[in-house]
């Protein structure tokens, strides 16, 4: 038996990097602010939350390129340019290949940027 | 005949009334690039910073404009004819894609790596030598500086800092939102009934700065103002130390006319026995730079104007009309006031 089916027929490959890019979201600002109201209580520095985001930061842009990478396959590794608009079953799987492709893109650079304020805020504001 | 085209005697067209309208404009866009109360003129450490990404802006967006023009240029005048779809895929990549992406992603790490000079969290941290409560209310601004280990002195609809000092400001709001904003010192940041907004900011140049409430608060937000004045600090400590003190003027005649009328219900003087916190602490009111939140000029005559109607100067104003008191009384609470320095 295959790990990863050859093929899937759902619509809901497409919503996999939006989701990660959301979760990921709320992951990072949920945290950080439960961190910052319960830091005393917690004792932990604020390089914990910084340290934290880094990791979920890796774990879902490799989650996205995972999903691009079955992405891609699914659009026949761009051996068909698009526009995908014939009534068909072979369309019809390019065509969700592709927008998945983008999305999985644009989850990626949106995930970077949740991220990046990460780098410069060194402390809970008071 | 259109608007804007004037037509002389011969008939010949003009357009000299469109052409002034449009110097009338420019001019008023100009005066906004300098002055009292202009971000583009910075006498502040945040000021600078948020000018400077104002200019980066401008500048990028003008570059971008330009580009945008020229490929309409080009496609409309220039090449009059369908570009293949692989060209046209490039541009989609290339202009719609990556270069957006490049661009905000620049912007995105430009803005951030000014955010420890705009809100420096650390200087925050411990407590500072100088911390400025300010409060918004309808429609004035209750001011009180903390000195570790000193006495606060209570101000109002006047902040004073030293130059050169990272100073910070913890900012309230005592009914609705309110919003602080000195704009030649740095950016705005909103008050909110029941939080503690805390700002700092580092004055570079000496002089009178102008700010108006910044968020709209009720019927008179418009006619709610202060003045921020940054001094030497040698000045500014003497200056302080004088405001902690009472007026030399705090037991001149006029005392006994405010008492008597019932203003020391709102408003307190040191040194006498008005304690009343309702309104703005007069204490040395007389040596503000305005009167009224930033609305009058700090004279006699604004004074008895404002005793005895304050709903007419400003409306909705929290402050009962005297205009039922003498002539003479009025003006005597008048001079009495002028005169606390
Ligand atoms: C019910 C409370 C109340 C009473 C009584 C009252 N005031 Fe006021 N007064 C206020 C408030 C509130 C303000 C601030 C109004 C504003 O600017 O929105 C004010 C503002 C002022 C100001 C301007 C202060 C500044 O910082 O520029 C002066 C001067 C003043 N009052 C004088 C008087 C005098 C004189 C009397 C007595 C004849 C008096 N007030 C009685 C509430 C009161
Ligand atoms: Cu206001």
């Amino acid at each position: 038996m295959r790990l990863i089916p050859k093929e899937v027929e759902s619509l809901w490959t497409l919503f996999t990097a939006p989701t990660i890019w959301a979760v990921h979201f709320l992951v990072c600002y949920v945290g950080a602010a439960v961190f910052c109201a319960k830091r005393n209580a917690l004792g932990l520095d604020f390089i914990t939350v910084r340290s934290g985001i880094g990791i979920v930061t890796v774990i879902a842009l490799l989650a996205i390129l995972g999903s691009g990478w079955l992405a891609w396959r699914q659009w026949g590794f761009g051996t068909h340019e698009p526009p995908h608009d014939e009534p068909s079953h072979h369309d019809r799987n390019r065509f969700q290949g592709f927008a998945t492709l983008l999305l999985c893109a644009l989850s990626f650079v949106a995930v970077i940027f949740t991220a990046m304020p990460a780098a410069i805020i060194t402390e809970c504001n008071p | 005949m259109s608007i804007g085209v004037a037509s002389d005697a011969r008939g010949r067209r003009e357009r000299r009334p469109l052409k002034q309208l449009f110097l009338i404009a420019f001019a008023v866009l100009l005066s906004g690039c300098a002055g009292v109360q202009s971000a583009l003129d910075p006498a502040g450490t945040e000021a600078e910073a948020v000018a400077t990404l104002f200019w980066v802006m401008v500048a990028g967006g003008t570059l971008i404009w330009i580009a945008v023009m020229g490929g309409f240029y080009y496609a409309t005048r220039i090449k009059r004819e369908p570009h293949s779809e692989r060209a046209a895929g490039r541009l989609i990549l290339w202009g719609g894609a990556v270069f957006p992406v490049v661009v905000l992603t620049l912007l995105l790490a430009y803005g951030l790596s000014l955010m420890p000079k705009l809100r420096p969290w650390t200087a925050v941290a411990e407590e500072p030598a100088l911390r400025i409560e300010v409060t918004g209310e309808q429609f004035w601004w209750r001011v009180t500086y903390h000195r570790a280990g000193e006495d606060p002195v209570v101000a109002a609809n006047e902040i004073r800092l030293p130059v050169g000092e990272r100073v910070v400001f913890t900012l309230k709001s005592a009914d609705v939102v309110h919003s602080f904003w000195i704009p030649s010192l740095g950016g705005k940041m909103d008050m909110i009934p029941g939080r503690d907004n805390t700002l700092t900011l580092e004055a570079t140049r000496t002089g009178i700065y102008r700010s108006p409430c910044a968020e709209f608060c009720g019927s008179s937000h418009a006619l709610m103002v202060f003045s921020t004045v940054v001094m030497e600090p040698d000045a500014f400590d003497d200056w302080l130390a004088r405001e902690a003190r009472p007026s030399p003027g705090a037991k001149a005649d006029g005392l006994d006319a405010f008492l008597r009328n019932g203003c020391q219900a709102c408003h307190a003087i040191t040194g006498t026995e008005a304690n009343g916190v309702i309104g703005p602490d007069l204490s040395h009111v007389g040596s503000r730079d305005t009167l009224g939140a930033g609305i009058l000029q700090n004279e006699i005559d604004s004074y008895v104007a404002l005793i005895r109607r304050p709903d007419v100067i400003k409306p909705g104003i929290r402050m009962p009309g005297f205009h039922g008191l003498p002539d003479e009384e009025i003006e005597t609470i008048a001079r009495y006031l002028k005169g606390l320095e």
